[in-house]
Formats: C-alpha cells, sequence, structure tokens
C-alpha cells in the first residue's frame, strides 16, 4: 500500500457517503513491530481479498497508552476509526460512552457463541449484545527456562512455589541469576498475579481481582503473596529496574538467568533467536492450578456510512474466521480465541496452552489477567499496580502493603 | 478608516488574543471545572464537589510525583543555568574550533527524548553502561547505579534533563556576553580589574534579561517534562520518578479516570501560578520602568 | 567581548606558565564536556551500524565489530510502523507539511504581536503579553481533550490543517516573546519619526522593522521548527491515518509491546527522524548565536 493510496483513501472517508465504493475500515491499533504488524498485516489482506479498503492507524507505545489517547481524542472530536483495538472491561466502559456499535448480527451468522470459550465470550458482550471481536489468548502465567542451566543445576521446572524457591536458591549459589526481570510497573504486575494465582487459588484470585472482595484482599493468604514476592526480589539481579522484558527473555537464552515469568509474547523472542521449544528453552505454566488469559480483540465504534458499517461486519467476520485466527496466532506466540481451530501447525507450548485452556475452561479456573487489563477498569487495576511495585521497590512490609492494597482499591472506586 | 487606522494594533493583536483566551484560559477554566467531575473514560460535566482532589491528596503516588517536581524542577533550572553560563563563559576564552564545539553542545535540543531514551537507558544501567565500563577498565569498586536506586533515581532523570537544555542555555548565555558593550570592559582591562571581577561586575549583572528568557524556557521544560521520564525509567522504580505530567497522563489515558487527572492537572498549574507569576510580573515592571 | 579574558589581563606579573596551564585546563573541560554531550549520540550510531545478532550478545556501548548499514536501510524504506513496511520514508512528508505551514505562520503572528507590544504601547498591551506569557507553561496534556473538541468543532479534527492550527496556537507564546525582546530595543523614536512621516502601521513594519529582524527570525524559526519537528504528543493526538507526522511513525518502530525489539532499526529510524533538526542546528547554528546576540539581550 503507496504513500498515494493512503492518502487518496484518507481523502475518501472524509467526503464519505460520496459513492459507494464496499466496504471500509479504518483501524487503530498498537501492533506496530515486525512480527505483531505482519500479523495485523494477514487480516488487512483477507480484508482487501474481499473487496475491503483498509485504513491503518497504528499508534504504539506504553501497551496501548497511547492508542488509547489517539482514541479518546478521535472520539471526543466526533471522528472515531472504525475498528479499535481494545481489549477487557475497556470495551464495556467504552460501551457505556454510549460510542460502540452494535455487531450481534455477524456474531448470531457466525454462531460465535458456540466456537468461543464462555469467559472469553463475556468479554466481547455488552448488554447482551455483542460489541467486539477476539483475536488471540494470550497466557499470562508462564514460566520460561534455559533447558541447559537446568540440566547442569540437575533442577526440574518447579510445580510448587517451595520448589521454585528451592531452585532458586541453589541457582544463586552456582552463580547464576535465577530470575530474570523487567522492572517495570507492568512487569512486577505481571508476577505478582502470577505468584497471587498459585497462592490464592483460583477462586481466591477470582474474589481478589475480579469482585475486588476486601476480605481476601485483606487476607493472611494475600499477606503470603506479598511474601512470596518479597522472596523473589531477592531472586533478580541488582540492575532490573527499567529493563524491558525482551531483555530478561536475553538473559535467559544466553544463560545469564535461569527463569523468567512473561505471557507468552516471550516465545516470540526465543524463536526470533534460533531456539526451539523443549529443547533450548522449556515452557510450563506457573507453580498452581488455573489460566490467566490475555485476550485481543477488537471493538467496533459507531460511524456513520454504509461502507463502514459494512467494513465492520466485513471485519468482524474475518477477526473470528477460522484461517485468521490460526494465521494470525502462529506469527505471535499466542492461541486461536475459537476452540476449533486445527492445531497441527502450534508449537509444544502452544498445545500446552490451548490444552490447559479447555481444561480450566472446565473447571472454572480460566480467569482473566488482571496486570494486561482484562479482570478490572484500568482505574482499579492501576491503582493495585501502584502498590504492587512500590512494594517490590521498597523494603514495605507484606502486613503494610496488604493495607495500602485494600486502601488504594477503596480510592480508586 | 481614521477608527481602523488608529485601532489597528489592537486589531491585529485581537485573533491571538482571542486564540489565548479560548485555547489556554479556556481550556484551564475546563479543566477546573472536569476536575470537580467525576469524569471516568470521557468528560462529564455533572459536578459532584471536591471529590477528586481528597483523592489525589489521599494518593501516596501523587505525594511522590508532587515532589519530585519540586526536586527536579530546581535541580534541573538550577543546574543548566550555572552549567550554561560556565560553558559560555569558557567558549567565550578565543577558544579554536569553538563552532564545533558550541554546535556539541547545542544539538541535543535538537533531538527527541523518544529514543535518546533508550541510549541513555543503556548507558545509565550498571550492569550494561558507564558502571561495567569502568569496572572493566580495573576499578572494580566503581559504583553508578542511580538508574536502579528508588531514592537516587530521580537524579538520572536531572542528567539527562540538563543533557539536553543545557547547551541552549549556553547558547543564549553565550549570546548575552558578545552582546556586551566591549568599549566597557575594555575600560575595565586598561583600569586593571581582574577578570573574574570584570565577569561578576559588569558583564553578568548586565545579563539579566537573559537569565528571564532561560528561566522561561527552562521552567516550561521543567513542568512539561513528559517524554524523558517515560522514556527513561518509565517513572519506576516503582513510581520513584513520577512528575505530575506522567501521573496526569496516566490517569487520563491509561487509566481511564479524567476527573482525577483534571485535579491533578489544576494543583499542578497552582503550583506554576504561584511560582512563575511573580516572576514573570517583578521582571516586566522592572523593564518597563 | 572576544579574546580577553585570560590571556591579555593584568596578569602580565604572573608567569606565563600559569596562563599556559589555565588554558590547558580549560581546553581539557571543554572537551570533557563534549564528550558528555556526544555519548548518547555515540550510543545511537555504534547501535545503528551493529547487527540485530550482535546487539542481543555483545556489549550495548562497544564499537561495532562489523559495520553494516542494514539497519539504516530499513529503517528509511523497509521498518514496519503497523501494517505498512515502509519505514520512516512515508510519514517525512507529512511533517513537512506540518512543520513548514506552521513554522511561518507562527513566526508570522509572533513578529506582528511582537512588534505592537513593543512599538504600539496601548493600555493592556502588557497584560496580553502576560497573559501569552503565562500561557507558555500550560502543561499540553491538559488541552488534549478540549483541543480535541474544539478541533471537531471547526471540522479540521485529523488533518494536517488542524495539527497546523493547533502548533500555531501554542507557539504564540514563544514567537511573541522572542519578537518583542527583539523589537524593544529599537528606539521608539524610530516609530514616532516614521508616523510623522505618514508612514502607518504595516508601512513601517514592513520598511522599517521586518528588514532589521533576519536575525530574530533565525531564531524563533529554529525554535519552532525544532518544537514542531520533534512533537509527538499533538501529532499522535489530532492525526488520522494519512497525516501522521515522523515522530509517530518512530514511535511505532521503537515503542512495540510483545513484538521483537529491533534496536539497531530503532536508533537509526531516530537519527533519520532527528536529521532535519540536527541538519538546521548545525548549519543555522553560528545564527542562531548571533541572532540571539542581537535580539533578547537588550531588555
Amino acid at each position: 500500500m503507496t504513500k498515494s493510496v493512503l492518502a487518496v483513501s484518507a481523502l475518501a472517508l472524509c467526503v464519505a457517503g460520496a459513492a459507494h465504493a464496499g466496504p471500509e475500515a479504518e483501524v487503530l491499533h498498537w501492533w506496530t513491530s515486525g512480527g505483531e504488524a505482519k500479523s495485523v498485516a494477514v487480516l488487512q489482506e483477507e480484508f482487501a481479498a474481499n473487496g475491503g479498503t483498509w485504513t491503518d492507524m497504528p499508534v504504539a507505545g506504553g501497551g496501548g497508552d497511547a492508542a488509547m489517547q489517539a482514541l479518546r481524542a478521535r472520539v471526543l472530536s466526533g471522528n472515531a476509526p472504525t475498528a479499535v483495538q481494545l481489549k477487557g472491561p475497556a470495551i464495556q466502559e467504552w460501551y457505556e460512552e454510549g460510542v460502540l456499535a452494535d455487531i450481534t448480527a455477524v456474531a448470531e451468522a457466525e454462531g460465535w457463541a458456540d466456537v468461543l470459550p464462555a469467559s472469553i465470550a463475556g468479554h466481547m458482550q455488552c448488554d447482551g449484545t455483542w460489541c467486539a471481536a477476539p483475536v488471540n489468548v494470550h497466557r499470562v502465567d508462564w514460566i520460561w527456562a534455559n533447558a541447559d542451566v537446568l540440566e547442569a543445576n540437575g533442577i526440574a521446572m518447579p510445580t510448587t512455589w517451595e520448589e521454585f524457591n528451592a531452585a532458586a536458591a541453589q541457582l544463586q549459589e552456582a552463580g547464576i541469576i535465577p530470575l530474570a526481570h523487567g522492572g517495570q510497573a507492568w512487569q512486577d504486575a505481571t508476577v505478582f498475579e502470577a505468584v497471587a494465582l498459585g497462592i490464592l487459588g483460583a477462586d481466591g484470585f477470582r474474589k481478589a481481582f475480579v469482585e475486588l472482595d476486601e476480605e481476601t484482599l485483606t487476607s493472611p493468604e494475600m499477606v503470603a503473596v506479598f511474601d512470596q514476592m518479597r522472596t523473589m526480589r531477592g531472586f533478580v539481579d541488582p540492575n532490573f529496574p527499567g529493563r524491558d522484558w525482551n531483555l530478561a527473555t536475553a538473559m535467559v537464552m544466553n544463560g545469564e538467568a535461569a527463569f523468567q515469568i512473561m505471557g507468552d509474547w516471550a516465545k516470540g523472542e526465543f524463536l526470533a533467536a534460533g531456539k526451539t521449544p523443549g529443547e533450548d528453552f522449556l515452557c510450563a505454566s506457573t507453580p498452581g492450578e488455573g489460566f490467566l488469559y490475555n485476550v485481543d480483540s477488537f471493538a467496533m465504534f459507531a460511524v456513520d456510512g454504509e461502507d463502514k458499517q459494512e467494513g465492520q461486519a466485513l471485519l468482524a467476520e474475518l477477526i473470528v474466521g477460522e484461517n485468521f485466527q490460526e494465521v494470525f496466532n502462529l506469527n505471535k506466540g499466542s492461541i486461536p480465541a475459537r476452540t476449533d481451530v486445527a492445531l497441527d501447525a502450534f508449537d509444544s507450548c502452544a498445545l500446552l496452552s490451548a490444552a490447559d485452556m479447555s481444561a480450566s475452561s472446565e473447571s472454572g479456573s480460566l480467569l482473566p489477567s488482571y496486570a494486561h487489563g482484562m479482570a478490572l477498569r484500568g482505574a482499579q487495576s492501576g491503582a493495585i499496580t501502584d502498590v504492587v511495585t512500590q512494594h517490590f521497590n521498597s523494603d514495605m512490609s507484606s502486613e503494610e502493603a496488604v493495607q495500602q492494597l485494600a486502601a488504594a482499591v477503596a480510592n480508586s472506586l | 478608516m481614521q477608527f481602523l487606522e488608529r485601532n489597528l494594533p489592537k486589531i491585529m493583536l485581537a485573533p491571538s488574543f482571542l486564540a489565548v483566551l479560548i485555547f489556554v484560559y479556556g481550556f484551564i477554566a475546563w479543566t477546573g471545572w472536569v476536575s470537580l467531575t467525576r469524569s471516568r473514560l470521557l468528560p462529564r460535566y455533572d459536578i459532584e464537589g471536591f471529590i477528586q482532589y481528597e483523592r489525589l491528596f489521599d494518593s501516596p503516588r501523587w505525594d511522590t510525583a508532587f515532589g519530585n517536581l519540586f526536586l527536579f524542577g530546581a535541580l534541573f533550572i538550577g543546574i543548566s543555568m550555572i552549567l550554561g553560563l560556565v560553558l559560555a563563559i569558557f567558549l567565550d576564552q578565543n577558544i579554536r574550533a569553538e563552532g564545533a564545539i558550541r554546535t556539541i553542545y547545542l544539538y541535543p535540543m535538537a533531538l527527541s527524548m523518544i529514543v535518546t531514551g533508550t541510549a541513555w537507558k543503556w548507558i545509565l544501567n550498571p550492569g550494561l553502561g558507564l558502571e561495567a565500563m569502568v569496572r572493566r577498565w580495573g576499578f572494580e569498586d566503581f559504583r553508578f547505579d542511580w538508574l536502579v536506586n528508588s531514592d537516587m533515581a530521580i537524579y538520572t532523570i536531572v542528567l539527562a534533563a540538563i543533557w539536553q537544555s543545557s547547551g541552549f542555555v549556553m547558547a543564549l548565555f553565550l549570546a548575552g556576553l558578545r552582546s556586551v558593550d566591549g568599549e566597557i570592559i575594555k575600560a575595565a582591562q586598561i583600569d586593571g580589574i581582574p577578570t573574574w571581577r570584570i565577569y561578576s561586575a559588569i558583564i553578568i549583572p548586565s545579563m539579566a534579561p537573559i537569565f528571564l528568557s532561560a528561566f522561561i524556557v527552562l521552567a516550561h521544560l521543567a513542568i512539561k517534562s513528559f517524554d524523558l521520564v517515560i522514556a527513561l525509567t518509565g517513572g519506576g522504580p516503582g513510581f520513584a520518578t513520577d512528575l505530575p505530567a506522567t501521573y496526569m497522563f496516566s490517569m487520563a489515558f491509561s487509566r481511564g479516570d479524567i476527573g482525577q487527572a483534571a485535579s491533578s492537572a489544576m494543583v499542578m498549574m497552582g503550583v506554576v501560578f504561584a511560582i512563575v507569576v511573580p516572576y514573570l510580573y517583578s521582571e516586566l515592571r522592572a523593564k518597563n520602568d | 567581548m572576544t579574546d580577553a579574558a585570560f590571556t591579555n589581563t593584568p596578569a602580565r606579573t604572573q608567569g606565563k606558565a600559569v596562563t599556559v596551564a589555565l588554558r590547558w585546563l580549560l581546553y581539557v573541560l571543554l572537551i570533557a564536556f563534549a564528550l558528555f554531550y556526544l555519548a548518547p549520540l555515540f550510543v545511537m550510531v555504534t547501535t545503528s551500524l551493529k547487527s540485530l545478532e550482535e546487539i542481543r550478545t555483545g556489549d550495548l556501548i562497544a564499537l561495532p565489530r562489523e559495520v553494516t548499514f542494514d539497519a539504516w536501510a530499513t529503517a528509511w524504506s523497509g521498518a514496519c510502523t503497523g501494517i505498512q513496511c515502509e519505514g520512516v520514508r512515508p510519514y517525512f512528508w507529512n511533517s513537512v507539511l506540518i512543520a513548514v505551514p506552521a513554522v511561518l505562520i507562527s513566526t508570522l503572528i509572533g513578529a506582528i504581536n511582537g512588534y505592537v507590544v513593543a512599538q504600539w504601547q496601548f493600555r493592556g498591551a502588557n497584560v496580553f503579553f502576560a497573559l501569552l506569557l503565562f500561557g507558555c507553561f500550560i502543561p499540553f496534556q491538559v488541552v488534549l481533550l478540549p483541543m480535541a473538541r474544539m478541533l471537531g468543532l471547526m471540522g479540521i479534527a485529523g488533518t494536517i490543517p488542524g495539527l497546523i492550527f493547533v502548533h500555531v496556537v501554542y507557539g504564540l507564546g514563544f514567537t511573541t516573546l522572542f519578537f518583542r525582546n527583539y523589537y524593544v530595543s529599537i528606539p521608539s523614536e524610530l516609530v514616532k519619526a516614521a508616523k510623522v512621516d505618514g508612514a502607518g502601521f504595516f508601512r513601517i513594519f514592513w520598511s522599517i522593522f521586518l528588514p532589521l529582524s533576519l536575525p530574530i527570525i533565525v531564531v524563533t524559526v529554529i525554535w519552532q521548527f525544532t518544537q514542531i519537528w520533534n512533537d509527538f504528543l499533538f501529532g499522535v493526538s489530532f492525526s488520522q491515518a494519512g497525516t501522521q507526522p515522523v515522530t509517530v511513525a518512530l514511535n511505532n518502530i521503537v515503542n512495540s509491546t510483545t513484538g521483537v525489539k529491533e534496536y539497531n532499526v530503532d536508533m537509526a529510524a531516530a537519527i533519520i527522524a532527528a536529521l532535519p533538526t540536527l541538519i538546521v542546528y548545525v548549519i543555522a547554528g553560528k545564527y542562531f548565536i548571533r541572532g540571539l546576540t542581537a535580539g533578547s539581550v537588550k531588555g
């Protein structure tokens, strides 16, 4: 797509309605880097193949913060994009502002309710209507390890936090950094929720981070979660603050560190460096039962013009289509949101993820990730993250952290 | 026609006046209004009282951000001024290759922090940058870990900010030094007054307007410092390097808490007002006399 | 003030050795500071010349073992900024379309404002100036949302004229400040004499003030160009597909969230995006100092 075509299509959007030009969509998203961008390009190609005109509106940065800033400006100026990468309760928040479109017709025609796990489908619905289309499922509670380092030290993948602590202490003795970690608030939160899931269990996690139950937030188990965070603080190297997650992954890759707790996008880094899962690096769920998901999705905004509305319907249909779900997720390292996609082409980590997803969906331990904005609205999850990162980066006691946690949540409501 | 001719100056200012009234003061008023509401994702206009301010002052993160504004602002403005002046005086000593050196000092102003931030992050990171380098030279005990130290991280922000702006201040002062009347200086030299006295008693005092320009430029940079923090520390470790601008941004755009963002903006502007207005007033008054 | 200070002061009684030593010290200090200022650029340039493999395995602030310009080529015309993988090139033109008119318009308005405030004093002119100056301090994050609404009402949301408008409005404070300080130093008798001769408001501006203004125009243009070219906040908020400036493209390349990071491309893209301002500083730097010398000093 050349610059001039882009300019022309932008122009076409400005004078919308002049002529019927087929489905149109202006898509605001923050997938801009190599692998991610190629994944979205798959969707654009399919869209074009069906006669649609795709106008790309990428805004990266801050895990979507910059895109959200652009989105607010666009909505306020009465010039909302057609489709926007949005996820979790933010979808319902935007719905409440009365700016989302209804795509129930597509969803029913395509039978989304039958192919999506119920808890994921729930995120895509607003007051009983469908308002967003899911793209993928990232699992957040992964632990990655360097296979050689573990073997050389005679360590197996830990299945409990006690085992993890023992293994880490042993690695530390051997002069290896046990846990590669980047000290950015969202990474602190990612580790925290993995620990919380392990210690609180699925029900406790739901009570604490979905229902914001004060009793659970201040329970002795929560103190234990913070205690474990304090222990883990001892397992990271002193230079962790501000480190990008992928540099932490690189530490695991080159054997400087043994473990990293990070979502499955870390797999992309390993694969890009030519490593093989199962041989060079190992993947496992973090100790404890359950599955924390981070589902990317596109919400459709209310726009005028038949062309754009057609574009929305087509886009929604293609996003949940089997072909896109497979190709996109192969590129991205995640697994399809639909459960009926053949997984032959996927690697062992993705297969594990898919198996765990359907198992936990049945046992009720398929849970939204709080750290990645799936469980709570921005104000509440942000308030929790403030306490988590402050605790991890200071000598705050676990009891005090729990007090602050409850206070911050109350203050954010 | 007569009327038009007489009022032409006012007419010429009118569009700018109107623009400032709407786009600066109107928007401040709008922000004030929103700060009294419970706006979340998008602005709403039902006034709810001072709840947002109560939440703001209850927030430990805001305390840190607010304190950092003063620490950062004072150090950044103070050191940039002093360094800029010293460098200008150095460069004023008939230096060879002055043009090249001047350009080197000045160029950081031309770069945005979006990526110089990454370079700074590497340099300041103890494991990758300066500390590791000096240690490789054999000084095993060398420590420079401000970036990863909650108590010191804010100073790395100061350092990078000074890096970016002090060259510009140097240029301002250099221009000032060059424009001081040469006759007076010659006369002073003939009288046998030592060089440092010439600077401190004659040249620097005559540059008062430059200090005003430099202050305005630096103060506005200090208040707007945002990219810098995002690029260098992202506000961390924890939220140790948060500034009001980053606090406001994260409330408004990542947390969908616009009312809270508006209240922090109002407090921030109150501070700016309290510091800048008296300064501007005294400077402008002094000039008009 | 040129060669005076340390060389031919009355320090003749002191030994020449002290003078020489002082000059050496001076040069050492100047070079040390030059290294400080150059350090980040050094890191950026060396990183942009390395292969990704070398960055992943090697020392981040060492010289490249093998120099490669691949990253530069990728950054210019191949890096993905979304589903388009055409590097920063397409966005460059948008930035030019935004920056050039915005700089010209805000400079012109600043010149006229400065001229009025400095030379056509009327009641309230100083109040206007103070209001304008204080406006320089408004944090831009505050204006994003109401401005978006206004741009929508004016029908220029997401367009290049819209972005030009925003940059002009928030550039007025500084451009007026620069010109006002410059014109204040021109004796008011000049205006009085011209008025006696029957010259009007524009005539005086056009034939007396403008010809004198080259130095301060250079300063203002450099300042405004730097601010507007490097702007990200407005660029990201008030653009739509097809009007995004180069800083947004740069941000898209650099700030991937869950993708693989190519630091060499990031750095090359950053340097490319900064080249126009760097060139302006290098070429016009001399005039910049000269312009500041002529202006702003004499309050």
